[in-house]
C-alpha cells in the first residue's frame, strides 16, 4: 500500500515538474511534507541540503531518500523509478516531435504563461520553509538562522558557489550550537 | 563506436560530477557530449536545452534522454538514463541508511541548524534571476501563486494546468483575432 502511495505521489511529481530543480519544490513538498506527512518542514530542509552536496537533481535525490525513509530499500527505488518515468517518456516523444514542437505557437504560448506559475512555486517552498504551519522541526529557530539567511542571500548574490556556502553554514552550525 | 556501454558511461561520469543539479551541469555536458565525443553539434545543442526546459523533469534527465535516444534509440535512451541515475540513487541510499542512524548525533544536528536557514536563502536566489525580463503581471501571478500554495494549500499541479490552459488561450484568442483582422 506504501509502495503505490509512493508510486503514484512521484509519478505526479515527475509528471507536473515543470521548471525542473527548486521549481519542483514546492510539488515535492506538498506531496511529502503536507499531504502525507512523511517528512517534516524542516527533515524536507535537510534533504534540500543533502541534495545540494551530492551528485544529481533534487527530485531524484528526495525520491531515493523519501522512498528509503518510509519504506526501505524497495521503496527508494519505486520512488526514483517514479519520478524518473514520465519525463523520460514526454522527452522521448518531444524528440521525435522536436523541431515542429519546438516552433508550435501553442507549446511556446503555455510555456509563456507558466513561467510566472513556476517562479511563483519557488517562492511557496521558501516561504512554507520561513513560515511554516506548524512548530515541529523548523528551520528558524533563533536570531543566529536570521543571521546565516541574511548572510547566505548576500553571498549568494555575489555568486558564492552554493556547495561552499552549504559546507559553511554546516560549520556555522556546529559552531553555534554544537 | 557509439556503444551502449560507452553512453552508459559518459553520463554515469556526467551524474557523479553534477553538484546542485540544474543549470550546474551543463558545462558539463557540453565538455563531454560536444566537445568530448561530438555526438552532437553545438546548435542542436541549445536547442535540446529549450526543450529539455520545456518538458517536466530534470535538466539532466531530459538531456541524457535526448542524446541517448538520438545515438542508439531506446536501448541508448535507457543508457543513458542509467547512468544518470544510478550514481545519484546510490549515493543517496547510503546517506539514507547511514542518516538515520546519525541525525541524533549532537553535532550533526547542530551542523542541520545551521545549514536550514541558509538553504531557504538558496531557494530565494533564483527567484530573482528568473524574474527578470518578466512583465509586471507576470511578477503579480508569481505572488499569487505562491500566496496560493503556501498560504491557502492550493494544489501546485492545479496551478501548473492553470498556467497552460491559460497560456494555451490567450495564444488561441491572439491567433484568430489575426485571422480575422
Amino acid at each position: 500500500m506504501i509502495y503505490l502511495q509512493l508510486l503514484y505521489s512521484y509519478l505526479k511529481i515527475g509528471f507536473f515538474g515543470f521548471g525542473g530543480g527548486y521549481a519542483m519544490l514546492s510539488l515535492i513538498q506538498n506531496e511529502v511534507v503536507v499531504q502525507h506527512g512523511w517528512l517534516t518542514n524542516g527533515q524536507f530542509a535537510d534533504i534540500v541540503a543533502i541534495s545540494q552536496m551530492t551528485p544529481g537533481p533534487i527530485a531524484i535525490n528526495s525520491a531515493t531518500y523519501v522512498g528509503y525513509s518510509v519504506a526501505g530499500f524497495w521503496g527508494s527505488v519505486i520512488a526514483t523509478v517514479a519520478v524518473c518515468l514520465p519525463p523520460m517518456t514526454l522527452m522521448l516523444l518531444a524528440t521525435r516531435f522536436y523541431l515542429r514542437l519546438r516552433k508550435n505557437p501553442y507549446v511556446a504560448g503555455a510555456m509563456t504563461a507558466m513561467k510566472p506559475v513556476v517562479i511563483g512555486m519557488i517562492g511557496a517552498a521558501a516561504l512554507l520553509l520561513l513560515f511554516p504551519h506548524s512548530d515541529e522541526g523548523k528551520s528558524f529557530i533563533d536570531t543566529w538562522s536570521w543571521l546565516l539567511f541574511a548572510a547566505a542571500l548576500i553571498a549568494s548574490h555575489l555568486k558564492v558557489n552554493p556547495i561552499l556556502l552549504i559546507i559553511l553554514s554546516a560549520v556555522a552550525g556546529i559552531v553555534i550550537y554544537g | 563506436m557509439r556503444g551502449l556501454f560507452d553512453i552508459f558511461i559518459t553520463f554515469f561520469r556526467i551524474g557523479i560530477f553534477t553538484f546542485g543539479g540544474g543549470y550546474a551541469m551543463i558545462p558539463l555536458i557540453e565538455r563531454e557530449v560536444i566537445d568530448k565525443k561530438r555526438w552532437i553539434e553545438h546548435q542542436e545543442f541549445l536547442e535540446l536545452l529549450t526543450l529539455a526546459q520545456s518538458a517536466p523533469g530534470p535538466i539532466s534527465l531530459n538531456t541524457s534522454v535526448f542524446v541517448g535516444y538520438k545515438l542508439r534509440g531506446y536501448a541508448g535512451a535507457a543508457a543513458a538514463i542509467s547512468g544518470v541515475v544510478i550514481p545519484s540513487f546510490s549515493i543517496i541510499l547510503l546517506i539514507a541508511i547511514f542518516f538515520f542512524d546519525i541525525r541524533h548525533n549532537p553535532t550533526v544536528d547542530a551542523a542541520f541548524k545551521g545549514m536550514r536557514p541558509v538553504v531557504v536563502a538558496l531557494i530565494i536566489a533564483p527567484i530573482v534571476s528568473l524574474s527578470r525580463g518578466i512583465k509586471p503581471w507576470g511578477i503579480v501571478v508569481a505572488a499569487a501563486v505562491a500566496v496560493a500554495v503556501w498560504h491557502f494549500g492550493v494544489s501546485p499541479i492545479l496551478l501548473i494546468a492553470c498556467g497552460a490552459a491559460a497560456g494555451l488561450s490567450w495564444t488561441l484568442w491572439k491567433n484568430r483575432k489575426k485571422l480575422k483582422g
